[in-house]
């Protein structure tokens, strides 16, 4: 045998070990392999047929786990190819030149290749058969969604990557936020779904219908197309009610009720109550329509009533992230936040509906599109620096998308469990919302079918495709652009309003500091926008009005500032400027010794009013000196530091000389024990004559007094 | 070789004689002696504290009279000296250092009205119920001789009070009309009326001592001057004064003792409200005198207490009471301003201390500087709470502590009723009248 041959064989040998690690039945690329290496494959080939023809697998052998005799350094071994092996083989220069460099590439091409990728029939995927599929695709590429991997599209993950340290803090903020903001309004939600108080349900279910019914008749007035958009919502309801058999005597609660009506009147009552409603829900109405597409809404309506969670909880099986999943349904109902203007019907009856029935709901809902919308904002401004140019003005609405999808799904959440009490109120919109979608919805159904994890990206799609790139696939980009601009200003108007709420809802902190951005900043004017806001707005311009020139708030909060400064520990600094250094006018003690000799106060406690925004909790007021404080300022003082003053001069000896301590004690009033205090004389205090202050004589009779002055004037002469 | 030493000068430290205090230098830095607030706080509140302790103002009781006592007179030279006269009509003159009774003159029948000293103090009037004015010699007769009054003058009408001018031999009586005497004459130099009711007490003023100030039963305080034929003016009050005083120190000041359980100051030249009324007692107040000083004066009250009100204050600032003491008729404030004595229905004359806790005897210059002090630091500090709620605190006997609860409530519910009312009237027409105007009714000139 030759060198060559040996060299083959040993070359067999490594390959079939690097192999095994590899699955077996995984083919090697031939198109890969060089020409020779070709002919020593076959060799190789050759050599295991006729090993096994004798039956057991040789490979085996080759395979070492642990250190045997077979791998010694003293006998070398072939076995594997069945082949002895001759020392002066392996003495010979091994000839290592151009045939090994290529087996060395191939290994690095085969380390380097990475695991199978399952799936393989990509091409298979990829091609569209019917015309439907192939818009389809055409729609998916032109937004670069991800037709085969479900979870992100390459634009999200090139925006994922693209998000700096500071922005993906904020966007945690922002999340963190929006979680607290869910998780509030998730305990409202169940707090208020656990009330149990039956004349509650029954109040807030009438004042429903009620509100339901006026609604309905004022719309009957402005709006009758509309109105008769309702009426087919009553009669949806009212089919669904027959469908649902709900109001007949099967329940446990009718039942019960049968049983006790024999006796009970007010039983009875509830019984007949309730088999009027169900006469009632049953009854046919004659204006209902019986065409087929009807019963095919009413189908599709009855698909959408069902919980959105039913959906949510397939996906969670297979889908690992739930905040993308959850998109799907949250998405009907953004489209229709998100765009009140595409369609010009409904509009007027939506806006009062929002406002007065989902008020707790719509309040989050357009705080969250806030988010979204302020996320977008900045992403776009990001995106369009980027130079690349395949993604030029879809990222802009996909990476926005991808962002917004999360907070939507957010927003939906909490909306759940608001929606679920007001069935009726909802299911109303979302008939709405299918049959706004209904043409879009027949084309798309096979696609739904095929991915139903994608739903939501689909139906997003949808409503791009509102906007237009639906219709004409053929739309220049240019034209996309220019409606996605257009979009944007529309989302706006509602932003301002809502950002306040949200501050006042969240920052507890804040509340007192955060204004309220009152400028609409680009915003085209919009009617229905300005509706909503007028109250508001001129219950601004009042409190302003009232509280013009003076900013309470502000100052409060300064206040406040300087109280929690005051109250603050000082650092006592003990430094003694000269002492073991220069000093003089204009030196400073060193840093060193200033830090040596600084003292620093440990922090307190925190303070109570802390978490407080508008209270200042005074710490500085002892309970225990209180007792022993003055508490009103005693009555000839007009000032506290007045009498703060006297209180604190000292008027004892061992803080003063002794002349200004016998000053200072010296009473008002002096008296010498055993001497007799005569009454006061006009000469003791100056007067010289008594009669002088004598002035009711004065007036009365002076004639008289002059007499009388002359003879005391004698008298005191004498005395 | 020079030799340094310390060289200071003898004046400085050696003192001039073996009696001089020794000299003691001492360092006033103020950072020295911290803490001078509260230092000084503690020595108030334990100087207080000691002042209710040693507080016991009961110094003597004189006992003689078989009946109560009705009036007292000061003896204007001597301080030891004090007259008392007693519903039976008996004088009584009093040794205050014996505590003993010197002498004892059967002096009219009936009651002892009233009994003034003379100005130089020696002689003495009374009136009483038998319509004489009769006045004595402040010495007793000599051995053998019959205890017989200088003068007796016989009136139509009964005295119920007697006065003598504080420099003239003059001296006024009360009764139906106001009459002014000289003691030469047996009939009055002037006789003055305003009104028909009888006048219960007449006051010479001290200072201006042509003018005297009288009250009677109808209500009115009459002011008079003696050179005049015709009273100066009157005030109406809403009940009858009993007695007034004037204040020795300032000359339009009077006090007044009234049967409403007040004492109203006036200032003489303002009749319609006075300077100051003075509530504390709970019921009628019957006789004031002043402080020598004219800072203070004590009031005598039918609730069997007498109470000594500073004359800028409203309310009192001590009150004097045993067990015994029943009404109390009279009270006088000794001419040296130390002690009160005050004379009750229970036949006996009191001696109390002006000044509760005060140390009597003479004092050493410690002593007094360390009084002065206490005194200056309780000054400062008595709007403190403790401080002020241990100076004030009075143990009182029950009958006058209900009393005073009582009248609290009532007073509270009148304050009430006034503010409702002013509340549901209309704004404008119901005012709150102060509780120094309330009191007077009208001023008359």
């Amino acid at each position: 045998m030759s060198a060559a041959g040996v060299a083959e064989s040993l070359l067999a040998l490594s390959q079939q070990e690097e192999l095994e690690d590899l699955p077996k039945d995984y083919p090697l690329n031939p198109s890969e392999d060089e020409e020779d290496i070709d002919g020593e494959r076959k060799h190789q080939k050759l050599l295991e047929a006729i090993s096994s023809l004798d039956g057991n697998n040789r490979w085996k052998l080759a395979e070492r786990s642990e250190a045997s005799l077979k791998v010694s350094e003293f006998n070398v071994t072939s076995e594997g190819l069945g082949e002895k092996l001759v020392l002066s083989d392996l003495l010979g220069p091994v000839k290592t030149s151009s045939s090994l460099a290529a087996v060395k590439k191939q290994l690095n091409r085969v380390k380097s290749k990475k695991t199978v990728e399952l799936p393989l029939n990509k091409e298979e995927v990829e091609r569209a058969r019917t015309p439907l599929e192939q818009e389809v695709f055409n729609l998916l590429h032109k937004n670069k969604q991800p037709v085969t991997d479900p979870l992100l599209t390459p634009v999200e993950k090139a925006s994922l990557k693209a998000m700096s340290l500071e922005e993906a803090k904020m966007r945690r903020a922002e999340l963190q936020r929006a979680r607290a903001l869910q998780s509030y309004y998730e305990a409202r939600a169940r707090r208020e779904k656990k009330i149990k108080s039956k004349k509650y349900r029954k109040v807030l279910k009438k004042g429903k219908a009620k509100k339901a019914l006026k609604e309905f008749e004022k719309l009957q007035k402005e709006n009758p197309t509309a109105a008769l958009e309702e009426l087919e919502k009553i009669e949806k309801a009212r089919m669904m009610e027959r469908m649902s058999l709900k109001h007949q005597n099967s329940g446990k609660w009718a039942k019960s009720k049968a049983i006790m009506a024999k006796y009970d009147l007010k039983a009875r009552q509830a019984m007949q109550e309730q088999l009027a409603r169900h006469k009632e829900l049953t009854q046919k109405l004659q204006a209902a329509s019986e065409s087929e597409e009807e019963e095919g809404d009413v189908e599709e309506e009855g698909e959408l009533l069902v919980p959105d969670a039913v959906n949510e909880i397939q996906m969670d099986a297979d889908g690992p992230n739930p905040w993308m999943l959850r998109n799907h349904s949250s998405g009907t109902k953004e489209a229709r936040i998100q765009d009140p203007e595409q369609l010009p019907e409904p509009v007027a009856h939506e806006t009062p509906e929002s406002e007065e029935e989902e008020r707790p709901g719509a309040e989050e809902e357009i705080l969250l599109n806030e988010f979204e919308e302020r996320r977008s904002l900045r992403k776009k401004a990001e995106l369009n620096q980027d130079t690349e140019p395949v993604s030029r003005q879809e990222p802009k609405d996909s990476s926005s998308q991808e962002v917004l999808s999360e907070l939507r799904a957010l927003s939906q959440k909490l909306n759940k469990e608001n929606q679920s009490g007001k069935q009726k109120v909802s299911s109303a919109r979302t008939v709405r919302v299918v049959q706004r979608k209904d043409p879009t919805e027949e084309e798309e159904e096979p696609l739904l079918l095929h991915r139903p994890e994608r739903a939501q990206t689909v139906e997003d799609l949808e409503e791009l495709g509102k906007e237009g790139c639906f219709q004409n696939k053929e739309v220049p980009r240019s034209v996309l652009e220019g409606q996605q601009l257009e979009r944007n200003p529309n989302n706006h108007p509602g932003a301002p309003k809502e950002k306040k709420k949200k501050e006042q809802m969240i920052d507890l902190q804040n509340f007192l500091t955060t204004k309220s951005p009152s400028v609409k900043s680009l915003a085209v004017p919009m009617t229905i926008e300005e509706l909503e806001d007028e109250e508001e707005r001129d219950q601004k311009r009042m409190i302003k009005e009232a509280f013009a020139g003076d900013d309470v708030i502000r100052d409060f909060l300064k206040e406040k500032r300087e109280a929690v400064e005051a109250s603050k520990p000082k650092d006592v600094d003990l430094t003694l400027p000269g002492w073991g250094e220069w000093g003089g006018v204009g030196l400073k003690p060193s840093a060193k010794k200033r830090r040596r000799f600084l003292i620093k106060t440990p922090e307190g406690p925190p303070r109570k009013d802390k978490n407080l925004p508008n209270v200042i909790i005074n710490e500085k007021r002892n309970v225990h000196a209180a007792a022993h404080q003055v508490r009103v300022l005693p009555y000839p003082f007009t000032h506290h530091q007045q009498f703060e003053r006297t209180i604190q001069t000292p008027i004892g000896p061992t803080w003063n000389t002794q002349r200004a301590f016998q000053n200072l004690t010296m009473p008002k009033v002096v008296t010498k024990p055993g001497h007799i205090i005569k009454p006061i004389k006009a000469e003791d205090v100056g007067y010289r004559s008594s009669s002088r202050s004598d002035l009711s004589v004065v007036q009365r009779n002076p004639k008289q007094l002059t007499v009388r002055h002359k003879n005391q004037l004698k008298k005191n002469s004498i005395d | 070789m020079k030799v340094k030493m310390l060289s200071r000068n003898p004046d400085n430290y050696v003192r001039e004689t073996k009696l001089d205090l020794q000299r003691v230098p001492r360092n006033y830095d103020p950072t020295l002696h911290p803490f001078e607030v509260p230092r000084e706080y503690v020595r108030a509140l334990n100087a207080t504290k000691l002042e209710r302790v040693f507080a016991k103002p009961f110094l003597a009781s004189l006992d003689g009279h078989r009946d109560g006592v009705n009036c007292l007179a000061k003896h204007p030279k001597s301080l030891a000296t004090v007259l008392s006269g007693a519903c039976d009509g008996e004088v009584r003159i009093w040794n205050l250092t014996k505590r003993k009774c010197i002498r004892t003159i059967q002096a009219h029948e009936g009651f002892v009205r009233g009994i003034c000293t003379r100005f130089c103090g020696t002689s003495f009037f009374t009136v009483g119920d038998d319509k004489t004015v009769k006045q004595w010699k402040m010495d007793g007769p000599g051995y053998g001789e019959e205890e017989e009054p200088l003068h007796t003058i016989l009136g139509k009408t009964v005295y119920t009070g007697i006065d003598h001018h504080w420099k003239e031999a003059v001296f006024a009586t009360c009764g139906q009309q106001v009459d002014i005497w000289d003691e030469q004459r047996t009939s009055p130099i002037c006789s003055m009326t305003w009104g028909f009711d009888s006048i219960s007490s007449v006051k010479f003023n001290p200072i201006e001592t042509f003018l005297l100030g009288s009250c009677a039963s109808d209500r009115n305080i009459v002011l008079y001057d003696m050179r005049q034929a015709t009273p100066l003016k009157k005030v109406i009050l809403d009940m009858r004064t009993n007695t007034i005083c004037w204040n020795p120190m300032e000359a339009f000041i009077f006090t007044a003792a009234n049967e409403d359980y007040n004492l109203y100051t006036f200032d003489m030249r303002a009749l319609d409200t006075p300077v100051m009324v003075h509530m504390d007692h709970v019921s009628a107040v019957l006789d004031v005198d002043y402080s020598p000083t004219g800072k203070e004066f004590v009031s005598a009250s039918f609730d069997k207490s007498i109470r000594i009100f500073p004359v800028d204050k409203s309310r009192s600032r001590e009150v004097y009471h045993t067990k015994r003491m029943q009404h109390v008729i009279c009270v006088k404030w000794t001419s040296d301003s130390k002690y009160i004595m005050c004379g009750s229905d229970e036949m006996n004359i009191r001696l109390w201390k002006a000044n509760a806790s005060e140390k009597l005897g003479v004092l050493t210059s410690r002593e007094k500087a360390a009084k002065d002090y206490n005194q200056k630091l309780k000054e400062k500090f008595q709007h403190h709470p403790h401080i002020k709620r241990i100076a004030r605190h009075r143990h009182l006997p029950k009958s006058i502590y209900s009393q005073i609860q009582e009248q609290r409530i009532m007073r509270e519910a009148r304050r009430r009723k006034e503010v409702n009312r002013l509340k549901h009237s209309k704004p404008g027409s119901v005012s709150i009248v102060s509780e120094k105007k309330k009191h007077i009714v009208a001023v008359v000139k």
